[in-house]
């Protein structure tokens, strides 16, 4: 690559000065800060867990763990079968973040070419894309996935990723194309088109890296919504099985305790969701805010 | 006006066709065979061979494909694999439950979602304000199914104020719960978007107009501010129809509601897919219906767009 350094320089204080406006925005520096919470908990699960997720410390150590509520040594209780629920609950953020992270993926390698082509392009294409996104839309998001899911007898979490992937491009294929619109006529794109560039080169390489920050805001919003839905699959059966340590299994594991009065197996995977979900909400708006995205039509 | 809602009727109808055959597809390439499923362990192969041919199984695709159009045309939705039941009247009977859970989750998160709006942003970064848009923005990131849980302990089994799971013969009691549940994110998101809306309205030169000739404060919030700042409300609630089909999937399950959720569900869990077909597809038009309405509700609220594409 040749050296261009004041296209360099511009980037770099872009970037800068979307730092500083970040780092000055409070719910957005919260947002980062529980973020980073989470990944350090899905990455360290195994060392800052007290004990084994799957250790069922009711038959193993002492019967009277089974349902035993909040306590010192469990400071989230135990469960019916004397597994220590904040263990639990520490592992769970990495299924939810696993689900998360390659839900995102898959929605991105759809969402994004299929939107730059609808909006570059235009005509016929834009059409048929705009078509196949209005269609999706109107699925009930949650029986499209649980449709998806049930195809297969034996529910897997990848299974559970690519179906979430195969709904969620929609919003994301939107943008990317409402982007490509309001780009494709620039002299930037002129210029490259008169240069006789290859049209996958002006769609990826030069229109791009200029529609980027809607795609990355719409991103991290959108992980809040993948997490809520795998959870609700895991919530219905469809999701995650037991043994495995899922927020959503949990809550679902733990209700029928709730009108005993046995609250914590189901509400504190709850509050886990709920943290996780407004990290990133925060950091989406934070972003937001800072690339100084404008939602456009 | 007219060709408004007429152009919106037609640009509806491939949309319409493409959630059809999308199920069809969906439900034509699932593994199993359900003659087999229908006629159980014991089924021989003459009784299977038979059930397939009355399902119709054994056309090729194309055909079992036209044969679908045709009937569902007709309103008719096919067989349920499980009991002896017509897809359509079983979609009948759950419907009403449904759409009563709906339409009050609707009506309770629209009611609630538009004056905390309106409160917030009359009073910006007000303890009103602050307390109302943290709770608004809980209520967009807790899992609804979890909210429903929480609010059964809290209030059927700690206070003991009102019922808990089940539809209760329609007692009212009975839907508390439930349509609070299912109203919670609708209505947090309408709270947060009215607040921002109304305050971008209110920094606008006509209501700067509107005081200095003396309007009354809460005439120019009303008559003045409100009416501009419903338009991306109004699609909001449109939108919302999708969250709240599929909120009330999770909904029903928590409360043993008799809706379509729960239909549809059970459905799942029996690999009953002439079920889950229908009951996809109603939901979906279902959608689109509401989503017609908020499109040609905008020509009354917003001259502009019905003359949009009429140049």
């Amino acid at each position: 690559m040749e050296a261009n350094p004041i296209r360099a320089e511009a980037g770099e204080s872009l970037l800068k000065e979307a730092w500083v406006r970040f780092r000055r925005n409070k719910l957005a520096m919260l947002g980062l800060i529980m973020t980073l919470s989470i990944i350090f908990a899905a990455i360290f699960a195994g060392v800052l867990a007290p004990y084994d997720p799957k250790a069922q410390l009711a038959f193993t150590v002492n019967p009277a763990l089974k349902l035993a509520g909040p306590s010192m040594q469990h400071p989230m209780g135990n469960d019916l079968y004397g597994r220590d629920i904040l263990s639990r609950v520490l592992h769970g953020a990495r299924i939810s973040l696993e689900i998360g992270i390659f839900a995102t993926l898959v929605t991105i390698m759809i969402g994004v070419p299929l939107g730059a082509i609808a909006g570059y392009m235009g005509g016929v294409w834009d059409d048929l894309i705009s078509w196949l996104v209005n269609v999706i839309f109107a699925f009930p998001f949650i029986l499209f996935v649980l449709a998806v899911v049930s195809v297969f007898r034996n529910p897997s979490l990848y299974l559970v990723f690519v179906a979430i992937g195969l709904v969620n491009w929609v919003a994301l294929c939107r943008i990317t194309r409402g982007q490509f619109i309001s780009l494709r006529g620039s002299e930037f794109v002129e210029a490259a088109r008169a240069l006789g560039l290859p049209t996958w080169k002006i769609i990826f390489r030069h229109i791009l890296p200029n529609a980027i920050a809607p795609i990355i805001v719409q991103t991290t919003l959108g992980m809040g919504g993948i997490i809520t839905l795998e959870a609700g699959l895991a919530y219905l059966g469809f999701g995650a099985q037991p043994p495995t340590p899922s927020w959503g299994l949990m809550i679902s594991e733990g209700q029928q305790y709730i009108a005993r009065g046995q609250w914590w197996w189901s509400i504190f995977p709850g509050i886990a969701i709920m943290y996780t979900v407004l990290a990133f909400n925060f950091l989406g708006d934070g972003l937001r805010d800072a690339l100084d995205v404008r939602q456009k039509r | 006006m007219f060709s408004h809602v007429v152009r919106k009727l037609l640009q509806s109808i491939p949309v319409v066709w493409g959630v059809v055959t999308a199920v069809f597809i969906l439900m034509a390439v699932v593994p199993g065979d359900p003659a087999r499923l229908m006629a159980g362990q014991r089924g021989d192969p003459a009784t299977i061979e038979k059930i397939r041919h009355d399902l119709g199984l054994d056309l090729p695709l194309t055909q079992q494909y036209t044969k679908f159009i045709g009937e569902l045309s007709r309103g008719d939705l096919g067989m349920s694999y499980r009991n002896n039941e017509r897809v359509a009247a079983a979609i009948k009977t759950r419907f009403y439950a449904t759409a009563r859970l709906t339409v009050w989750a609707m009506l309770l998160a629209v009611t609630i979602g538009l004056t905390t709006g309106i409160i917030s942003a009359s009073k910006p970064n007000s303890p009103f304000d602050y307390t109302a848009m943290f709770v608004a923005v809980s209520g967009v990131s807790a899992p609804v199914f979890w909210v429903g849980l929480l609010l059964l302990l809290v209030f059927a089994y700690s206070l003991n104020w009102i019922p808990g799971i089940g539809a209760g013969d329609g007692n009212w009691k009975y839907l508390v719960l439930p349509a609070i549940t299912l109203g919670v994110r609708p209505a947090a998101i309408i709270a947060r978007l009215t607040r921002s809306c109304m305050l971008e309205v209110m920094s606008q030169d006509y209501i700067r107009t509107a005081r200095a000739k003396g309007v009354k404060e809460s005439a120019v919030v009303i008559r003045h501010a409100l009416k501009n700042a419903m338009i991306p409300v109004v699609t909001i609630i449109g939108t919302s129809v999708s969250d709240l089909l599929s909120g009330a999937v999770l909904t029903e399950s928590i409360f043993a509601w008799p809706g379509l959720g729960r239909l549809a569900v059970e459905a799942l869990v029996n690999r009953d897919f002439p079920m889950i077909r229908g009951v996809v597809i109603v939901m979906a038009l279902t959608f689109l219906v509401a989503n017609l309405i908020v499109d040609i509700s905008y020509g009354f609220i917003d001259p502009r767009v019905r003359y949009e594409g009429e140049k």
